[in-house]
């Protein structure tokens, strides 16, 4: 079993979501090598190489990779794929959208957002909103999985010492050009791997309420959260949603504030640790899944634990 | 130009899965069933395009079982010029669907085809790339916004960090997001005129797709529920719960 990790990365650093995708390609075999596709990517690549485990890293350092796109990456891994059982990569936006593109050329199957190793063939994946846990066997010659990233506890990112190979690109297709990233700019910690999380949903209200969470975060050294309802009304950016069709988070504390419990909602963090809820109406599906409900006005409740957390 | 949008029958979101008692599947016998929510959003997409003079026919596209038919007029209600209708009965996996589009692709030729992102059963999220690959075309995953110029489409797509913008060539495959619109609802004569629309139905047998499973479904099962919280009464309590209860703070 030889399995290549497709390495989430921007070009000088190697992405938290790789380092759990890595103690997932250990379940699955011994011989696990990192692809670090970008340009000017050599600092990720040397990040790669120090990854406990890493057998060796092939680095395709071109300016076709710059961006990651699908349509020019696919091509890369599909020459690549014969030495490997197994393509694995995080179920981030980035993996979503290159990995079923590979495995469409390659005529396999891919699987999707994995949520255990059962054996080198057979995963476990949530379906219907995380409502059912599905268990499959892949009949493919080669396995293309996504990881779930929340499932997986974070390799360590130092101990490792593998060979680093370059490798020639594949050229570009021409299909698709990149214009331009919009990235949402916090000085908080990243959602998927914040330890806290405040999520604040369709009764903040307004933007301009959210500010309150943003103190609450700052105290906590927590990540700031939404529900789609607060995404949809624009009170936040579209990467604050957690849920089905946004993040998965797993915090050990999720304080969702003004959030009525959706499935879709539910189904980004009820994994989470610990659950607090803060809704004023008392029958709200979310206090059905919290640890802790209070059942308070939010623009009581949310000074007032501001308050309390300055006298910890 | 054409656009062709895809029409999944799925559980109606607001449903919660249940599985059968003998394990061996979910539970979708007198449930509730519905459109699959991100591909009524393509289908809005397809139709606002037409009306901006962007494309001139819109063909929707389901495969499953009879109901399905259901699902088609939804679209054709909501605007959709025709439908095709791939029947079985069988579950086709995000590789077969994607076979089954190539093919029709290849007849129809449109010039663009819009998908949803994800499928909210299977949660897949694969059939719209798998596709793209297949044909050989662009993808606009997660979009956001579109924005047809003849040779190419200009895209902005939901990532991680925010957003993204590309410049896709045409003819390329979209997957929609949940910011892209708000589909409509159809209208009463609208859901008459639908009726009447062409539905072409064609047994998938006759497609000479290999749609052959690869995977073994081994089991399902419902993953155990969180026990049971308790409610505080003040703010006190709770910080006070979390930092010598649950220590997480
Ligand atoms: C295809 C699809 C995908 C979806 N994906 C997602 C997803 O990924 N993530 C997601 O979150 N949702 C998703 N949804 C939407 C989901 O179904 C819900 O509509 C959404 O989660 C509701 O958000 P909310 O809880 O903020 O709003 P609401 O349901 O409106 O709840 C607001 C809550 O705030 C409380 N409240 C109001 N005022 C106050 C106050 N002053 N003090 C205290 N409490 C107050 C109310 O009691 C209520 O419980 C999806 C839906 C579909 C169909
Ligand atoms: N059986 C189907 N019939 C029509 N469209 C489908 C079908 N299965 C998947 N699709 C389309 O592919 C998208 C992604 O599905 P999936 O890869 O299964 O998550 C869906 O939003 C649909 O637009």
């Amino acid at each position: 079993m030889s399995i290549l990790i497709i390495a989430e990365h921007d070009n000088a650093e190697i992405k938290g979501a790789t380092l759990n995708t890595l103690t997932a390609a250990n379940k699955m075999g011994d011989a696990v090598d990192v692809l670090v596709a970008g340009a000017g990517c050599g600092a990720a690549a040397e990040a790669a190489a120090a990854l406990p485990g890493v057998r060796s890293v092939k680095v395709a350092d071109s300016a076709e990779y710059a961006n990651q796109l699908a349509e020019n990456v696919a091509p890369l891994i599909v020459q690549m794929a014969g030495d490997y059982s197994h393509i694995v990569a995080p179920a981030t936006t980035n993996g979503k959208n290159l990995m079923p593109r590979v495995a469409a050329m390659l005529d396999v199957m891919a699987i999707s957002d994995i949520s255990d190793v059962v054996d080198a063939d057979t995963f476990e994946r949530p379906i219907y909103a995380g409502n059912v846990l599905s268990v499959i066997k892949s009949n493919d010659a080669t396995k293309v999985v996504t990881v779930r990233t929340t499932k997986f506890e974070a390799a360590a990112t130092t101990g490792g010492s593998a060979t680093i190979d370059a490798i020639s690109g594949a050229g570009d297709t021409g299909l698709a050009t990149f214009e331009g990233q919009d990235l949402t700019q916090s000085d908080r910690p990243e959602l998927t791997s914040a330890k806290i999380i405040v999520s604040g949903g369709r009764g903040m209200q307004n933007g301009d309420n959210f500010k309150m969470l943003d103190e609450i975060a700052g105290k906590l050294n927590a990540a700031v959260g939404a529900s789609r309802a607060a995404v949809d009304a624009g009170f936040v950016p579209n990467d604050y949603q957690v849920g089905q069709t946004g993040k998965v988070v797993a915090p050990d504390l999720y304080i969702a504030v003004g959030i009525s419990g959706a499935i879709q909602h539910l189904a980004g963090m009820k994994d989470s640790k610990t659950i607090v809820a803060i809704n004023n109406d008392e029958e709200a599906p979310i206090f059905q899944v919290a640890d802790y409900g209070l059942v308070m006005d939010l623009f009581e409740a949310v000074p007032q634990l501001s308050a309390e957390l300055d006298k910890l | 130009m054409k656009i062709l949008v895809t029409c999944k029958r799925v559980l109606d979101p607001y449903v919660k899965a249940r599985v059968k008692a003998d394990g061996t599947g979910v539970n979708l016998d007198n449930v509730k069933m519905a459109m699959n929510p991100f591909d009524e959003i393509a289908v809005e997409e397809a139709i606002r395009l037409r009306e901006t003079g962007k494309a001139e026919e819109i063909i929707a596209v389901s495969i499953g079982a009879a109901k399905c038919e259901e699902t088609l007029r939804t679209a054709l209600a909501m605007g959709a010029d025709r439908a095709v209708h791939v029947v079985t009965d069988d579950d086709i996996e995000p590789l077969g669907v994607a076979k089954v589009l190539k093919h029709l692709v290849d007849a129809e030729q449109p010039g663009l085809v819009i998908m949803g992102k994800q499928a909210i059963d299977g949660d897949s999220n694969q059939a719209g790339q798998m596709l793209s690959a297949l044909l050989g075309w662009a993808q606009g995953t997660n979009v956001s916004k579109v924005e047809l110029n003849g040779e190419t489409a200009n895209i902005t797509r939901e990532i991680d960090g925010g957003l993204e913008r590309l410049t896709l060539k045409m003819p390329c495959v979209l997957t929609s997001d949940l910011r892209l619109n708000e589909p409509r609802y159809a209208s009463l004569p609208n859901i008459m005129k639908a009726k009447k629309k062409p539905l072409d139905k064609k047994p998938l047998e006759e497609l000479g797709v290999d749609t052959a499973p690869r995977q073994t479904l081994v089991s399902v099962s419902e993953p155990p529920p969180r026990a049971a919280g308790v409610k505080v009464a003040s703010v006190a309590e709770l910080v006070d719960k979390l930092k010598n209860e649950a220590q997480v703070i």
